[in-house]
């Protein structure tokens, strides 16, 4: 029988005296907030392992410094702004953590912190804290650094396995040697660069390193479902696609999609930061969407443009469509006529 | 000559976006994305307005000011020349079709003294561009400021919702949205050097 709207009571339920309802998406579930972060946390341990093995003493210095930076940011602006201190939750401390993966070890210990700050007081606490940001706070502590000391964030050191690497040689990462010098001085430099990429033996920041790490730190989110596929394959099978085919110096579908795949932020940004809850979209289609954008834009800067490395600009970029994107393919609200405001 | 035109047209919407990478219009940017609906409609209203004044300043520079050796003139006679256009299609407009004018007529009196409706023919100006190239780059910038626009509003109405701090709530923390918007659209830097 087909309950018909007039046998409902007229009389709706009184609604409770006080309730909140917090910004989308709703879900009821036993998972919080600190036991995601510190399982992402978690999940970083292995590449972080990874880049003290390589870079040593000055890789652990970074770390320390990010992470101190991140946290005393954090409680420092809630304090201000008279909230609940939260830096138990871990979204800080990973925070600072993902900024160091995200410069080179011997970097001046300042300019980490001062990305800490930047991400956590302005990226976050200026736009009402955690769940609000509308960019990675990470990555845009990263793009500020990056633009305000462009020296010392593209001096890499190269990997020594040597826990006291204080006096480390300088060297390319594998994207910068291929973007200015050509694939000839790239396997002069880097014989066996499938192996390395893959080991982490390479200059580069701490978290770009192994991708064999990272990947490991991956599969853990997808398995405990903390992530979908919807963004990162996406994502990654668009830089192996497009490098493959416009990548090549030889015309078209000569590239070499396994090295970009492989190289600088790609791993690290499309598992650990293109998937942010907050900065990205939420409906699937839109995820998917956003996926593709960020590998299509991180090909493009990439292969045209200034910066030998577009990951991190591709994700702000789309950080800031993701709302547009949510927007665009939200879908259309049951019982309502799909005349009105509604896109097909 | 296509290549350049498409250049120009790729360069004036994404690498120098008038707002994120040469802050200017920021009035209008900051008037009307607090609604995805005004934004839309001042994206079309101003990508129309930008097409013809821009070909209007480009046949006066061409054909009047380039004769007469009136260069030194370009930015009062510019300024004189979009003006006078926009507040002749205003008055049309409401003649001729009072429904299209009641739903974007509004932007049009802001239009009027936007710095980049003045920025294109005095950059088509300074490059001596031709006809194509000044169209491509009003087109460009036009589409380049809609996006910009439609970002902004979106990004904006999810803002609505959060707990910005009550010192920044408003136009302050536009300001610090549009300064990270900035930094995310170097990215484009250095793509295409004209």
């Amino acid at each position: 029988m087909e309950a018909t709207p007039k046998e409902q009571p007229k009389v709706q339920p009184k609604a409770p005296p006080e309730f909140f309802v917090s910004i989308g998406p709703h879900m009821r579930t036993e998972e919080s907030t600190a036991k995601i972060m510190w399982t992402v946390n978690a999940a970083l341990l292995p590449a972080t392992l990874m880049s003290v093995y390589f870079f040593g003493l000055p890789a652990i210095l970074v770390i320390i410094v990010s992470i101190l930076a991140a946290v005393m940011a954090e409680a420092g602006m809630q304090k201000l702004l008279k909230k609940d201190v939260t830096v138990s939750d871990g979204s800080a401390f990973l925070t600072g953590l993902l900024i160091a993966m995200n410069v080179p070890a011997n970097i001046p210990l300042y300019i980490p912190a001062v990305a800490s700050v930047v991400a956590i007081a302005i990226t976050k606490h200026l736009f009402g804290g955690l769940g609000y940001n509308v960019f990675n706070p990470a990555l845009i502590g990263r793009a500020f650094i990056l633009v305000s000391f462009a020296k010392p964030m593209t001096t890499y050191t190269q990997p020594v396995a040597n826990i006291m690497a204080m006096d480390a040689k300088t060297m390319a990462t594998p994207l910068s040697l291929l973007k200015e010098d050509g694939i000839a001085k790239l396997l002069e430099v880097y014989p066996n660069i499938y192996q390395d990429l893959l080991m982490g033996n390479r200059a580069g920041s701490l978290g770009e390193t192994a991708t064999i790490a990272l990947l490991l730190g991956a599969v853990f989110l997808m398995i405990k479902r903390y992530i979908t596929w919807h963004i990162p394959i996406t994502f990654i099978a668009t830089v192996g696609l497009l490098t493959w085919v416009f990548g090549g110096k030889s015309g078209l579908m000569t590239g070499d999609p396994l090295f970009h795949m492989m190289s600088g932020g790609l791993i690290l940004g499309a598992f650990f930061m293109a998937t942010d809850y907050v900065t990205g979209p939420s409906i699937r289609i839109a995820q998917v969407l956003f996926g593709v954008s960020c590998g299509a834009l991180t090909v493009l800067i990439r292969l045209k443009g200034g910066y030998p490395e577009g990951v991190m600009f591709a994700i702000l970029l789309m950080n800031c469509f993701a709302p547009l994107l949510d927007r665009g393919m939200r879908s259309r609200v049951f019982g309502k006529a799909a005349a009105k405001g509604v896109k097909k | 000559m296509l290549e350049k035109v498409l250049t120009i047209f790729i360069a004036s919407a994404l690498i120098n976006n008038f707002v994120f990478s040469r802050y200017l219009g920021l009035c209008i940017f900051f008037g009307v994305t607090k609604k995805m609906e005004t934004s839309i409609g001042m994206s079309f209203t101003f990508t129309a307005v930008m097409m013809i004044g821009a070909a209007l300043s480009w046949f006066i520079y061409t054909y009047v000011m380039v004769p007469f050796h009136l260069g030194f003139l370009k930015i009062v006679i510019f300024i004189g020349v979009v003006a006078a256009f926009v507040q002749a299609a205003d008055t049309i407009m409401k003649k001729v079709t009072p429904a299209l004018y009641y739903k974007l007529g509004i932007y049009l009196a802001l239009i009027v003294t936007n710095c980049i409706i003045l920025a294109v023919p005095l950059i088509n100006a300074e490059e001596h561009y031709s006809l194509f190239e000044s169209m491509a780059l009003a087109l460009g910038s036009g589409l380049g400021f809609s996006l910009a626009l439609i970002i902004m509003a979106s990004i904006r109405e999810k803002l609505d919702l959060a707990d910005v701090p009550k010192s920044f709530q408003g136009l302050p923390i536009s300001f610090v949205l549009t300064g990270l918007i900035a930094l995310a659209f170097l990215g484009f830097s250095g793509m295409i050097t004209l």
